[in-house]
């Protein structure tokens, strides 16, 4: 066996109120991939921040032995100077900053308070070309993209020197493509001797990566599942972990569904980029969906998905827009939001925190937020109304939380993925246009969304899924659309589709 | 709620009380004179009526108007040079003024709103520009460099008292309209409460009704007995108690005044429900354009002339009204009700001051140290509140 790098023993940490861990245990093999798996609010992250010296020495119970010796960390710093380095969800770059200066912040190099740049540059290239980027650590952040920053904050890493490298999902802003280099890059590190722990939502990745995973469940480590075991883990496996229970079904059945007349369609649709007026985002789209039907719409990070639907509502995204757009028979004309609303369009966001929620306002204040007029007469609101209004929601939806005057920043992403379907669901759209309408929530809300899903459809509602979970698009979808590069390239029954098919599509060998 | 909820809810108001009962013992009870009670309100009407507009600004993301004290200015010579200089009708000069405020306020929501300049720097060139072409206004049609007597017809509409009786005789008028005042203040707040009851809402307690609806109340009876005893209803008074009620009611009831509320929670995701966001923006600038265009009226009243010194740091005692009354400096919370205890409690502190006769200079700096300690403490008070 192996030396164990870390263990962390007992460790019990309490907010105000709640018990977030409750004597976990977790230990982690040098040079091994260990991955934390359980659904949001379980308390990975918090596990992470005990470690990483975020929450100090003394505001937990139980210690952390780390090569051998008990560890007091007290900032991140002194856990950094062990070789402990956290890459956190949200990528801590400063946009306008080289990747230079970036990997270097705070940590920059020269004497005393003079920074030596040809050092710093030097260095930064060094660690670029270890994690495969080819880019020059002059360029600033801001013009690559998202799956290179991803590798810049790796790169930031190594050159603190790490031992111990904690990844908080860091393929949720990533591509496919993306994702897989950089888990191949993980797995190139482990042959060095790197000791990584990855967190993740994305199961099958973590089945590709991991040597063990610990499962997380309620603040409390459930168990550590041995992926070099007897038989190879499956996802059902580590599901059955985290939820505490076998999940039969992944994606509820819909029964009792009349598929009727098309409801909206979309022809010879194409949006130019609204800065790069020459780049066509949405090329020549052409689509339809029928009433009381899920179409899916898949596709890489990047293929014009949302594009394509914001630009549907309402123009809301994109310039010198193009095309015919039918709604119940009539060809129509919108020209803002409020103008799509009004013809029972609906758009639920990728981006909930960034253009979906007001998070400094109550629940019920975003619940109505799309349909105030209904609320109001004149243009006074009924705030008793308002306020049923949101509990019927609450209720419906089964959004946890004990009022519904609770601020929508309070909620755990699930809760807040509800209310910002409660706001769509109350504008009374005939189609709903879903993107991404589970990304970064745990199994459990999934679950409760597709069944949200499945009621929309039965109540002769058309649903237009965008996702980029290929299991998701093939459970859920009646229909399935694949877009790739700003067209769409392909349409299939869901039926007859495969991950294999759909796959093989985008890359232009299909049929 | 317990205790420990209503003192948090409540703490600016609680302040306001200490404060009061500070200056109450430093100036041997000289602030609780009548006159002082008309002091506060003729002295600060027009924080009051600023710091409304100021509000809807702040609303939309914490953006704020610099160049409303300089429009004070350049307004108020305008107004002068209308009615004093060129001896022009009344009504048409008020008019006039009224038309340049607008104008003025629709070109800046446009700036603001379409062209996505942002506002301070957009309202810092009025800030610069007003004062300026006010005071060139003021010293080329006079050699004072101030330009007055404004016509009594002209004045009464915004200083001086309803039906006035002499001082320390109370006037039956203002007493009256207080206690209607305080009846109605009780009917609503009674009324809110069983209709919530009635159709099976989750309503407060009865108990915290009533102790609101007799604080309210006595507060009110305080003020009209005060005022009364002063001479009457000054009637710059009745002209910010509409405003306040009118905004109070706009910004609490109102789609639109929830629509200033979300734009500045989250301007994307208020947009993509269907609201105009850049409606909502040049809504915000011209409507301080408007009542900064009241204002002008009252102070021009006030002082009976226009001078180039009118108007001077109105934008910053409005702003302070408005964050010492806890409106988020980032937009999207704040209320009404909170900037008027914050307009009073800065009134209060200006007016114990000078009734102490603590030299101008250093009054400055006790509100500077409040204005940061008001929001030092409200940051500190929400974060152990998690």
């Amino acid at each position: 066996m192996a030396k164990i790098l870390l263990e962390m023993k007992s460790i019990t940490k309490t907010f105000p109120g709640v018990k977030a861990l409750d004597n976990v245990n977790l230990q982690v093999e040098e040079g091994e991939i260990h991955a934390l798996v359980g659904e949001n609010g379980a308390g990975k992250s918090t596990l992470m921040n005990v470690l990483s010296g975020i929450y100090p020495y003394g505001t937990y119970e139980g210690d952390i032995v780390y090569n051998g010796e008990v560890c007091r960390f007290n900032t991140i710093k002194d856990s950094e100077s062990r070789g402990i380095v956290i890459i956190h969800q949200e990528l801590a770059l400063v946009p306008e900053m080289t990747i230079g200066e970036n990997m270097y912040l705070g940590n920059e190099r020269g004497k005393k308070s003079r920074i030596d740049w040809d050092e710093t540059y030097a260095e930064a290239d060094k660690y670029l070309k270890m994690v495969g980027l080819t880019e020059n650590s002059r360029v600033l952040v801001k013009e690559i993209g998202t799956g290179k920053q991803q590798l810049v904050e790796i790169a930031k890493a190594l050159a603190k020197h790490a031992k111990l490298l904690i990844l908080d999902e860091p393929t949720s802003s990533l591509n496919e493509e993306d994702s897989r280099a950089l888990l191949d890059l993980m797995l190139g590190f482990k042959k060095q001797g790197m000791t990584m722990i990855i967190i993740s939502h994305k199961l099958n990745e973590v089945a590709y990566v991991s040597d063990k995973i610990t499962v997380v469940r309620d603040g409390s480590t459930i168990e550590t599942i041995d992926c070099h075991g007897a038989e190879p883990v499956s996802e059902d496996r580590i599901i059955k972990g985290m939820v505490g229970r076998e999940l039969t079904n992944r994606f509820p059945k819909r029964e009792g569904v009349r598929i009727g007349e098309v409801n909206m369609e979309v022809r010879n649709w194409t949006v130019h980029h609204p800065l790069y007026p020459e780049r066509k985002v949405v090329n020549d789209v052409s689509l339809y969906v029928r009433k009381g039907e899920v179409v899916g719409i898949y596709g890489l990070m990047g293929a014009g998905r949302t594009e394509l639907a914001m630009s549907i509502f309402g123009r809301s995204y994109g310039a010198q827009i193009s095309g015919t757009l039918t709604i119940n028979g009539q060809q129509v004309n919108l020209h803002s939001p409020s103008d799509a609303i009004a013809h029972k369009l609906a758009y639920v966001t990728e981006d909930r925190k960034g253009n979906g929620l007001v998070l400094s306002q109550s629940i019920k204040v975003n619940t109505s937020l799309a349909n105030l007029n209904s609320l109001a007469s004149g243009s006074v609101i009924d705030k008793d109304m308002e306020y049923n209004v949101a509990v019927e929601y609450k209720d419906k939806l089964k959004i946890k939380t004990p009022t519904v005057e609770q601020l929508v920043g309070n909620l755990s992403g699930g809760n807040q993925q509800k209310v910002l379907l409660a706001k769509w669901m109350y504008a009374e759209p005939d189609v709903l246009i879903l993107d991404e309408p589970t990304r970064g929530i745990d199994v459990g809300a999934k679950y409760e969304i597709y069944c949200i899903i499945n009621d929309l459809a039965r109540a002769g509602k058309s649903v237009l899924m965008i996702s980029s979970e290929l299991p998701e698009v093939l459970g859920m979808s009646d229909r399935i659309y694949i877009m790739n590069a700003s067209r769409i390239v392909g349409e299939m029954n869901a039926a007859e589709a495969t991950q294999e098919s759909i796959m093989a599509t985008i890359l232009g060998r299909g049929d | 709620m317990n205790i420990k909820a209503v003192l948090k809810k409540n703490t600016m108001i609680i302040v306001l009380v200490l404060v009061y009962l500070f200056f109450m013992i430093t100036t041997k009870g000289s602030i609780f004179f009548p006159l002082n009670f008309n002091a506060l309100i003729t002295q600060n009407a027009y924080v009051y009526i600023l710091a409304c507009g100021m509000l809807m600004c702040m609303l939309t993301g914490g953006n704020i108007d610099l160049s409303c004290g300089s429009v004070v200015c350049l307004l108020g010579a305008i107004a002068g040079y209308f009615m004093v200089i060129r001896g022009m009708n009344i009504g048409l000069s008020v008019f006039l003024t009224l038309a340049i405020g607008v104008g003025y306020g629709c070109v800046l929501g446009y700036l603001i709103a379409y062209v996505n300049i942002p506002p301070w720097i957009a309202t810092l060139a009025g800030y610069l520009a007003f004062r300026g072409l006010g005071t060139a206004i003021l010293s080329g049609n006079s050699s004072t460099g101030s330009i007055a007597p404004f016509p009594e017809s002209f004045l009464s509409i915004f200083s001086g008292k309803l039906f006035p009786t002499k001082l320390n005789n109370m006037n039956m008028p203002c007493m009256i309209a207080g206690i209607v005042a305080a009846c109605l203040v009780i009917l609503l707040n009674v009324r809110s409460r069983a209709v919530k009851v009635k159709k099976g809402y989750e309503a407060e307690s009865m108990q915290a009704v009533l102790i609101r609806c007799v604080l309210l109340s006595a507060v009110i009876l305080l003020f009209a007995y005060k005022l009364s005893m002063a001479g009457g209803i000054p009637t710059v008074l009745v002209w910010v108690v509409a405003i306040v009620l009118i905004y109070s009611f706009v910004t609490d009831k109102t789609t639109i005044g929830r629509h200033f509320y979300v734009v500045g929670g989250n301007r994307e995701a208020a947009r993509l429900s269907g609201v105009n966001t850049r409606r909502i923006m040049f809504l915000a600038y011209l409507n301080m354009a408007v009542l900064t265009v009241i204002t002008t009226w009252a102070v021009v009243a006030r002082f009976q002339a226009a001078n180039s010194t009118a108007g001077t740091n109105y934008e910053m005692d409005a702003i302070s009204a408005c964050v010492v009354g806890g409106v988020s400096a980032y937009g999207g919370a704040g209320s009404v009700f909170g900037m008027v205890v914050g307009a009073t409690l800065v009134g209060v502190i200006n007016l114990g001051m000078s009734l102490m006769g603590i030299d101008a200079n250093y009054q400055k700096v006790v509100k500077g140290v409040v204005l940061l300690g008001a929001v030092a403490f409200d940051i500190l008070s929400k974060k152990s509140a998690k």
